[in-house]
């Protein structure tokens, strides 16, 4: 196929900006709301410069943007060890425990700046019910930083009023930036609707990375960001594989649409290298709408079963073939794969819908309620309750919502169905696909092989991770990835003072990077009049067909919703040899817009991404995660042989994958 | 649920140099139609339902279609967000409406004093666990 190149004959040029920092932040989320915060007062001192550019607008930008019913880590009262072992045990055996020890011992700081700053903390009343965040102040309810008792609802979760979360935590992280900038003099240092496409590497040094090109999708015009060092945070990988639904329903991902691999992309292209790429997660959620199930299983203890009412986390059919093939030691800890396993057979032995029986809970709450309070006061209570369960809803999931009222379905009357999702690439939420990054070094009983000096850094130099692109350390959640931009800001700004004579040096010109950014636009202007119907053109694919193709083949070969998740070697090697195809077929996308351009560079970052996923998959030669994905040839756990990381290194210049394994740990007993 | 714009109420928010829903959708879904200076949503199947478009619409134009793909016709879900709370009101296709309220934020929009009360940061300590202000929990 003959290659297409930019020379700007057809598209126009745009202009090329050049920004100059010290520390470049991308992405705008949780993590790297976090990072702007504490890097920004690290950095006050030697008048660093920090530079943060968001594809989106700051105040609703990232998995955050829609709001947040729950803070899913907040230690409080609990030991860090403890939280250590809980996310081992639902990550099936394998994690960094040192990095998910320091997020917990530094994570509960977060959610108190989050309450000073003026988030609503649910409390617990004298009665022992529970205050909304109002009611708490109204009732002079101590702070959490006072010593205030959250509403848990599991061990690890507290409950918010959290439709403002991501405003007021960038409303912070703004503010910071700006205390920044009139101490540096810079004109500006916040880049909003810039979407950064790839790292460039250092003319002067080939290991480390020296700017971010990108460009604006406002305006005509290429940014490159110069930085003696960056944090990636830019998200997890969402609509890689064939959604359930088919036409506009594919938006209500369950992770935010928006999230297009662009994090692992980053990385990937500057040769950082990756660890648990195989790793996915599969939530099972209210059906389509995919609302949160957290609520009503751990706060309303409503419970899910077959349509004959039958608990197939029970069937004791099910847990023995589980033991056999899984063992003894994953499936008695019962941990979200697992449970994902045994309601999938109950689905494919044709005993669905599976149902939440959420009347049944309510009629459960009600019955104490009265006999507790009187029929009077119950009442009362229960208008409060039923407030707090589409409170659940309207924060974070406002669909599923609609959908149940479109349905009319009261979830205090009726039951609704849940359903498990398509796969989701993810490392901050309960997955952990991410980055090999270095420790804190400091944990007793960390190996040489988890820690090289700066915490959250890449295996390339002065690039840092953050929230979802850090690997095996799942469970984060929102208050983790903002504790975890700040581990990664301090860190950040330790390193470039460490190395005060190094200056960034992009190793191409300012004019190639504008042509390669640009070709998806030059391909479609080129070729644009040749048909009658810009859509249907031999010349170029539109990033929508793209994404089509590219889902049909994760889902049809590497272990989507079409085969019940099962997947093996001879699968992924014919889907990889598509998927190869594709790539090579992605340098004829064609963009009629800046935003189809955005479009075009989320969907190679999808490609990117989705690669990294099946060649993990295929690598490691067992079924670690049942649940989420089966290898059918090696449908068992395997301690002996697979109980390691898997990390593997992409080149960008020839396209391949190198693989290896890591040793795993026991830091915490 | 994709987000649709009433037209009769859609001012294309002529006063400003760009609308408030191009402004917030994290998804660059927003779009103007500069002839009728009107916006619509270009992307209707990549859109997530988050609201923030509705939320923010000066003149409330906006709200949110069920998914044509599995959702009946014939609710709805409305928000009105103050400084403060957001109101929300939710129709049923059976007709029944269910009003909330809801607290959104504890102090005053733009309120937030970023490191006010809080320690300078310790430069001997940047390569020890902690942050500027906090040190790491032992146990």
């Amino acid at each position: 196929m003959e290659k297409e190149t930019c020379t700007f004959s057809y598209c126009q040029k745009p202009e090329v900006v050049e920004v100059e920092t010290d520390l470049l932040l991308i992405g705008g989320g949780m993590a790297c709301c976090g990072a702007a915060y504490e890097a920004a007062r690290w950095a006050s001192a030697n008048k660093l410069k920090i530079t943060m550019v968001d594809k989106a607008a700051t105040d609703r930008s990232g998995a955050v943007a829609m709001g947040l019913s729950a803070i899913n880590t907040y230690i409080g009262e609990n030991k860090i060890e403890d939280y250590v072992r809980y996310v081992r045990a639902d990550l099936m055996g394998i994690t960094r425990e040192d990095l998910v020890f320091d997020l917990g011992r530094h994570v509960d700081d977060s959610v108190q700046m989050f309450e000073e700053w003026g988030l609503p903390i649910w409390k617990k009343g004298d009665d022992g019910f529970s205050l909304d965040g109002f009611q708490a102040k109204d009732a002079g309810k101590k702070s959490l930083r006072e010593g205030g008792t959250p509403v848990r609802t599991g061990k690890w979760q507290i409950m918010i009023n959290g439709e403002s979360y991501k405003a007021i935590v960038a409303e912070a992280a703004k503010k910071a930036l700006e205390v920044n900038r009139k101490e540096t003099g810079v004109d500006q240092n916040l880049f909003e609707r810039v979407f950064i496409v790839r790292l460039l590497k250092d003319a002067n040094d080939p290991k480390r990375v020296a700017a971010a090109a990108g460009f604006s999708v406002r305006e005509n015009k290429i940014y490159i960001f110069k930085a003696k060092a960056m944090i990636n945070a830019s998200g997890g990988a969402v609509n890689c594989f064939r959604p359930r639904s088919s036409k506009e329903g594919q938006g209500r991902a369950w992770y935010p649409v928006w999230n297009a691999g662009s994090g692992y992309a980053l990385g990937m292209q500057a040769g950082a290298e990756l660890t648990l790429m195989e790793n996915r997660f599969v939530p099972a959620r209210f059906k389509d709408g995919y609302g949160p199930v957290g609520a009503w299983f751990l706060f309303f203890k409503a419970k899910a079963t077959n349509s004959l009412g039958e608990d197939y986390c029970a069937n004791e059919e099910y847990l023995a073939d589980a033991r056999k093939k899984y063992g003894e030691k994953y499936v008695g800890k019962m941990g979200t794969a697992i449970r994902n396993h045994l309601m999938m057979k109950d689905m494919k032995a044709g005993k669905g819908p599976i149902i939440m029986r959420t009347d049944q809970a309510m009629d459960v709450i009600n019955k104490t309620f009265v006999e507790k309070l009187g029929e009077k006061e119950a009442k009362k209570k229960i208008k409060h309750l039923e407030a707090e369960a589409w409170e659940d809803f309207l924060d974070m999931c406002i669909g599923q919502a609609g959908l149940w009222a479109a349905k009319d379905i009261d979830p205090s009357k009726s039951p609704s169905e849940i359903m498990p999702t398509e796969p989701y690439i993810l490392g901050s939420h309960a997955g952990c696909a991410g980055f090999w990054c270095s420790g804190p070094g400091d944990i007793p009983g960390t190996p040489d092989h988890y820690s090289w000096g700066y915490n959250r850094m890449s295996t390339v130099p002065g690039l840092f991770m953050a929230g979802d692109v850090v690997g095996a350390s799942g469970h984060k959640f929102s208050s983790g990835s903002h504790a975890e931009g700040r581990i990664a800001g301090k860190a950040a700004i330790a390193f470039i003072l460490d190395n005060p004579d190094y200056k960034p040096a992009a190793r191409r010109t300012a004019d190639e990077i504008a042509a390669e950014l640009y070709l998806p636009y030059e391909v479609f202007e080129k070729s644009k009049t040749y048909t009658t119907d810009p859509d249907v053109n031999p010349n170029y694919i539109k990033p929508g067909m793209l994404q089509a193709r590219l889902q049909k083949i994760a889902d049809e070969y590497f272990g989507g919703i079409s085969t019940w998740y099962m997947t093996s070697k001879t699968m992924l090697d014919e889907g990889l040899r598509q998927l190869v195809v594709l790539k090579e077929d992605s340098a004829k996308l064609g963009a009629a817009n800046l935003h189809e351009l955005m479009r075009c560079w989320e969907n190679y970052h999808r490609i990117l991404s989705l690669e990294a996923h099946a060649r993990h998959i295929l690598y490691r030669e067992e079924s670690r995660y049942p649940g989420y994905y089966y290898r059918g040839d090696h449908d068992f756990i395997d301690d002996d042989n697979w109980k390691v990381f898997t990390c593997s290194t992409y080149d960008m210049k020839t396209g391949e994958f190198t693989m290896s394994k890591r040793d795993f740990v026991e830091i915490v007993k | 649920m994709p987000s649709f714009v009433i037209a009769e109420k859609c001012d294309g928010c002529k006063a400003q140099d760009k609308t408030a829903c191009q402004y917030i959708c994290p998804n660059d879904l927003m779009a103007l139609n500069r002839d009728l200076m009107k916006a619509y949503n270009q992307e209707p199947d990549q859109c997530w339902e988050c609201y923030n478009c509705v939320k923010i619409c000066p003149t409330q134009a906006i709200e949110v279609r069920g998914y044509a793909d599995f959702v009946p016709l014939g609710a709805s879900v409305i928000p009105l967000r103050g400084t403060d709370a957001i109101m929300w009101t939710v129709k049923f296709r059976n007709g029944t409406l269910k009003r909330f309220k809801f607290p959104i934020r504890t102090t005053a929009e733009d309120s937030i004093d970023p490191y006010a009360g809080k320690p300078e940061a310790d430069m001997s300590k940047i390569k020890q666990p902690g942050f500027f202000n906090y040190e790491a929990r032992k146990e």
